[in-house]
């Protein structure tokens, strides 16, 4: 399936010794270099070795730290006293976390909406070959590579209330200013806004090669019938292009559950935290004032961790699913 | 002709790509702004008056923290390639025991929030003293791109012709020998590929660098341009040209490698 989809293979040019075929088809399934099982081992020992030091130890140390009570000073000793789920209780229990929670379904759901939409319009518009189609393309994925730190204080430059391009234009046409970052009602929408921007190159590369295995035969078939474009999409590429698109937004879903970087960067979760996340309010609680406050913070993580999950596994699941039809 | 036929599609194009890359060429206006014009209402749309201000600011300041961020981006590259290729190697072609599990493992791995990651990483390095310094930024950068490098090659490597690798067999190669001989020469696209984006990533990264270097003399280019945002400065001016400086790699990406770039996105649409 084009997820898994690596850059085209080198061609390699036939060898006159090829003794393939009549090589018995178990011994070949054992191995097709015939090395003994240790020596596969041995060229995987780096990454095994480097999983367990720098993701499954990490990953120990945060559950470490979100049962125990670290302050500080026990952080350096190394003393923390041992305090089970009570994290994860005051972190539900506190009022911050229901906020969280809706702050993390809109920004979650807004974003991916948006992006799907704009991403597929763009997919299906460059999927008529035309003059620098190619070239425009490419241009589109120029938000995608840039640094978060880049689009994130560019966007806030431009929503600025009293500087910003943003408002200059509203104030042009007669809106009037808008206090984009600064007042609780519209730091979200600000936020959005810049995620959907950042979001839109992912869905348009993935919707698109998505649409290249939609054969044109297909298309040809419903203008013979006398099916507009309207009809052609609505019948043909959007039920088609389903099962890709399931898959775009729930990989999606789970990297847009994680953002930091931009939330950040753009309102530090503020004002009156009305654009903090789960993973923002995570950030602040570890590293976001001058005390670094593990405990909580990793608790947060943690449940975050556990819903990404969820929806990585039906990811991965319908990935799978897709793989095999 | 279609082209001639087609044109209005061109220019609704160029409409789009105009739209959509505007804040980039905000960006751009902004950083060549004199000071003095930075607070006018309505702004200039077009840099009339361009000085380059923001940009002796930037030479004057971030020199030292695009060294670092260009070091760590190596260093990431050095290690993610060390790490990645052989492991590629043994999940594709020598029927690794467990491949599959760890294929799926690595799926997961990328799931992972990267501030739990950072917490995680922060509580070892501060038992470790590897706070502040650039070798724990490479570490901690590295597991960005790791697992995306080792899908990737594990994908590509498993599109080599089988016939190849038994000829090489025949002749008597080690499974060492046809690594470096015949499975990396071959593989040298997909290397470049993971190499590329295992240093934007590490050039990009803002969540380690902003935890584990938060005090650190070599300070990554995006602190520079955070500890710019924090200051509440009114140069935006200088801010905007470090930023510009800061996307050159994502423009070189571009344009030296697009295609690869388009093939990274599919292979495991990586990227948080």
């Amino acid at each position: 399936m084009t997820l898994s989809m690596a850059p085209p293979a080198t061609p390699v040019p036939g060898d006159p010794r090829d003794t393939a075929d009549d090589r018995p088809p178990a011994r070949r399934r054992r191995s097709r270099l015939g090395g003994s099982r240790w020596v596969a081992a041995a060229f995987a020992a780096p990454l095994l070795v480097y999983l367990a030091a720098f993701y499954a130890y990490p990953l120990f140390r945060s559950i470490d730290l979100s049962v125990h009570d670290y302050t500080v000073r026990a952080f350096v000793q190394g003393n923390a006293a041992f305090v089970g789920l009570k994290n994860y209780a005051d972190v539900v229990s506190s009022p911050l976390f229901s906020q969280a929670l809706l702050n993390t379904a809109v920004f979650v759901f807004a974003s991916l909406v948006f992006q799907y939409v704009f991403g597929l319009a763009l997919a299906v518009f460059f999927r008529n070959h035309f003059r620098l189609s190619g070239v425009l393309r490419a241009l589109f994925l120029v938000p995608w590579l840039l640094p978060l730190i880049v689009s994130g204080s560019v966007w806030a430059w431009m929503l600025n209330s009293d500087n910003g391009i943003v408002n200059a234009f509203l104030q042009a046409v007669g809106i009037g200013q808008i206090n984009w970052l600064t007042s609780p009602d519209t730091s979200m929408i600000a936020v959005i806004i810049a995620n959907i921007w950042l979001g839109i190159p992912f869905n348009l590369v993935i919707l698109y090669s998505g649409l290249q295995n939609i054969s044109a035969d297909v298309y040809e078939a419903a203008s013979l019938d006398g099916a507009g474009a309207w009809r052609q999409f609505w019948s043909i590429t959007f039920p088609l292009l389903r099962p890709v698109s399931a898959i775009t937004l729930l990989l999606g879903l789970v990297y847009t559950l994680k953002v930091v970087d931009i939330i950040w960067i753009m309102t530090k979760g503020g004002p009156a935290n009305s654009t903090t996340t789960l993973a923002t309010w995570s950030y602040r609680e570890a590293f976001g004032t001058g005390q670094p406050d593990l405990s909580p913070a990793s608790a947060v993580g943690n449940i975050l961790i556990i819903i990404a999950l969820i929806f990585g596994f039906l990811y991965l699941r319908m990935q799978r699913r897709q793989e095999n039809s | 002709m279609t082209a001639r036929r087609n044109w209005w599609k061109t220019a609704l194009g160029i409409v789009f790509t105009a739209l959509m890359l505007f804040p980039i060429y905000w960006m751009v206006n902004v950083s060549f702004t004199p000071t003095r014009d930075l607070r006018l209402s309505p702004p200039h749309l077009f840099p009339t008056d361009a000085t380059l201000e923001g940009y002796t600011e930037v030479l004057r300041q971030q020199l030292p923290n695009l060294g670092t961020s260009l070091l760590i981006g190596l260093g990431c590259v050095a290690l993610t390639l060390v790490i990645a290729t052989p492991a590629g190697y043994a999940i594709a072609l020598l029927n690794l025991r467990g491949g599959r599990t760890l294929n799926f493992v690595l799926l997961v791995a990328q799931m992972i929030p990267g501030v739990v990651m950072a917490m995680g990483f922060y509580a070892i390095y501060v038992r470790l003293g590897l706070l502040n310094g650039v070798g724990g930024l490479i570490l901690a950068d590295s597991t960005i791109a790791v697992p995306f490098g080792v899908l990737l090659f594990t994908a590509f490597m498993s599109g080599l012709p089988a016939e190849l690798l038994q000829a090489a067999r025949m002749d008597g190669a080690s499974a060492w020998r046809t690594f470096t001989s015949v499975v990396l020469p071959l593989s040298r696209n997909s290397a470049l590929t993971v190499a590329l984006f295992a240093f934007l990533w590490a050039w990009s990264d803002f969540i380690f660098a902003s935890t584990l270097a938060r005090n650190s003399p070599l300070k990554p280019v995006t602190l520079g341009i955070y500890s710019y945002i924090g200051n509440n400065t009114t140069q935006w001016n200088a801010i905007m040209a470090t930023a510009v400086v800061a996307s050159i790699p994502a423009a070189v990406l571009l344009i030296v490698a697009q295609r690869y770039v388009a093939a990274g996105v599919t292979a495991g649409a990586v990227k948080d």
